[in-house]
């Protein structure tokens, strides 16, 4: 009985083994047309060369855009998590009217399309008369990505135990002392991996940021500029280039992870956040 | 045990922002679509429901909001198709290689989204990956033109990229089903088949639910691939959108057009909460 419930039916492994390969066959594809000498299309790719990589690295356009982007996400993580973990704490502990409605705002723009977001933001700097920058697409990222660090701190604060942070106030320690030595202690992973989260979510965000995009150009919104101009195989090596600095970090932080045996939030979040039974 | 101060420290900062950031924004967009651009083009502040008027009475808005839904319920449809079973699979029958399964689904979410969309294209493209395959092994003598610049390739686009977002919480609720209750059902004699559509299929709908949700709303508000792979036929409500905040310069109707999605997003996210609380057993 055990093992027939183990080994499963066989269409159900064939069917898991078909999903991979839908979920993998545009990467492989991206990967190996980056070597491709005719670029895009043609099957199948011959001529092997490092041609695009070396387009790409003379490119000072990407490059620019690539540290505009690493910028935006930087500091996007910050606003958020500044922003975010207080929701968390006060989603958690704080009673105030209109905390529901609250708890509903700010996870929002975690289920609403970008353009949502993007737009109704765009009215605001049109109305405030802010001129749009890397500051307003900042602005932009910060307040979408504040739903991500309510949610992961959260279910953080969930499994902490209460006792400790009592146990310190009761000994002495001020709020502020429990609050960086006690509780963001706990909370380490549940901060790191929404750090990580929101970065690479900013670093790949373009609906919100294709309306508030002033001079200067994130990547993604470089690709796209290129994208729409033609066929550019740079493109596939810059994404091969940022797919292996992606894997680099999955590897990492699933380390630290398994080392803490932390179980993986991220899905139960989304259950909460569209149904709405959580917190 | 928390004293005032900290209370008011942790909830007054994100309150101020939120509402900056994201109230008044809404309420802007509330605004702006009862207003309206004058002959000069500037925005008018007149309050007036033309832009509503228009959309209810020009077939085009409708139509398109139409086949974006459309669209959106077939990319729902497929990714649950390929994200349940699979979420199924990793749950009951993977076994210790449940953790490396799932990092495997998650990895294809680190690829950037324009550069998967832009990876379908080499692949549908005329000259693209697939129609040199079939050529070259003679299953066609011409290129298949529907392949890119359909609708076809909009769903499969969107489909590629919001499985995996189906897959995740459809996942988090099969893993949080108690074992013992699958154990119970085989051992009172339920067979495979029972036990899944009595006891695993009914736990599991909230993670159903929210995969799509997530599905048809991400989906539905998509001006990307459509704009990307789309062609004239696979044009998408959020095309419009973007336009009359481009081009066309009409921000109002635009508004009205978001101010419409949103309110159907709002309403999908009631529903399927109504929905959540009539199946939830716990």
């Amino acid at each position: 009985m055990k093992r027939a419930l183990h080994q499963g039916p066989r269409w159900l492994t064939a069917h898991a083994l078909a999903v991979f390969a839908f979920l993998y066959l545009p990467i492989a594809i991206l990967i190996l047309y980056s070597f491709n000498g005719q670029g895009v299309g043609g099957f199948p790719p011959s001529d092997l060369t490092l041609n695009w990589y070396r387009i790409l690295f003379s490119d000072a356009a990407i490059w620019d855009s690539v540290l505009n982007s690493l910028l935006v996400a930087a500091t996007a993580m910050l606003i958020a998590l500044l922003f975010g973990i207080p929701a968390a704490l006060a989603l958690d502990r704080a009673q105030f009217p209109g905390k529901a409605a609250f708890r509903r705002l700010v996870l929002l723009p975690l289920i609403l399309p970008g353009i949502i977001t993007g737009l109704s933001l765009l009215m605001l700097f049109r109305v405030a008369e802010v001129k749009l920058s890397l500051v307003t697409i900042v602005l932009g990222h910060g307040t979408a990505l504040i739903s991500v660090a309510t949610t992961e701190v959260f279910a953080g604060l969930q499994k902490l135990n209460r006792a400790q942070e009592e146990a310190s106030l009761d000994l002495g320690a001020t709020y502020w002392q429990t609050f960086w030595r006690i509780t963001v202690p706990n909370l380490k992973l549940s901060i790191i991996g929404a750090a990580l989260l929101i970065f690479t979510l900013s670093m790949d965000e373009i609906a919100v940021s294709f309306f508030l995009i002033g001079r200067d150009n994130t990547l993604p919104l470089e690709i796209w500029g290129r994208l729409r101009r033609g066929i550019t195989p740079e493109i596939n090596a810059i994404s091969t280039i940022i797919f292996m600095f992606s894997l680099i970090a999955i590897v990492f932080w699933y380390r630290l992870r398994t080392r803490a045996e932390v179980t993986p939030e991220i899905g139960a979040e989304l259950v909460e956040t569209a149904g709405g039974s959580g917190f | 045990m928390f004293s005032r101060t900290y209370r008011t420290a942790i909830t007054v900062p994100p309150l101020v922002w939120v509402a900056v950031f994201l109230l008044v924004p809404y309420l802007l967009m509330f605004c702006y679509s009862f207003w309206s651009v004058s002959e000069s083009g500037t925005i008018a502040h007149s309050w007036n429901l033309d832009n509503y008027h228009e959309l209810l009475t020009k077939p085009v808005y409708w139509q398109t909001l139409l086949r974006s839904m459309w669209i959106a319920a077939r990319v729902m449809f497929f990714s649950m198709l390929l994200g349940y079973p699979l979420a199924y699979f990793l749950s009951f029958h993977a076994g210790g290689r449940k953790d490396l399964y799932y990092q495997l689904v998650i990895i294809p979410l680190w690829v950037s989204y324009l550069v998967r969309a832009y990876a379908w294209k080499t692949i549908l493209g005329t000259d693209g990956v697939l129609n040199t395959l079939l050529q070259y092994v003679h299953l066609t003598s011409h290129p298949l033109d529907f392949l890119l610049y359909s609708p076809f390739a909009v769903v499969l686009t969107l489909t590629h990229i919001y499985t995996p977002f189906t897959f995740l919480p459809i996942y988090a609720s099969l893993e949080h089903i108690p074992h013992n209750l699958v154990e119970a059902s085989h051992d009172l004699g339920a067979t495979p088949a029972q036990t899944f559509w009595r006891v695993i299929f009914p736990l599991s709908i909230p993670g159903v639910l929210a995969g799509a949700t997530f599905a048809f709303v991400l989906s539905l508000g998509d001006f990307l691939a459509p704009l990307l792979l789309g062609g004239p036929s696979g044009i998408m409500i959020s095309n419009i959108v973007v336009s009359l905040f481009g081009a066309a310069y009409n921000w109002p109707l635009g508004a009205a057009i978001s101010l419409c999605m949103l309110a159907l997003v709002l309403g999908l996210i009631f529903f399927s909460e109504r929905l959540e609380k009539k199946w939830s057993f716990s």
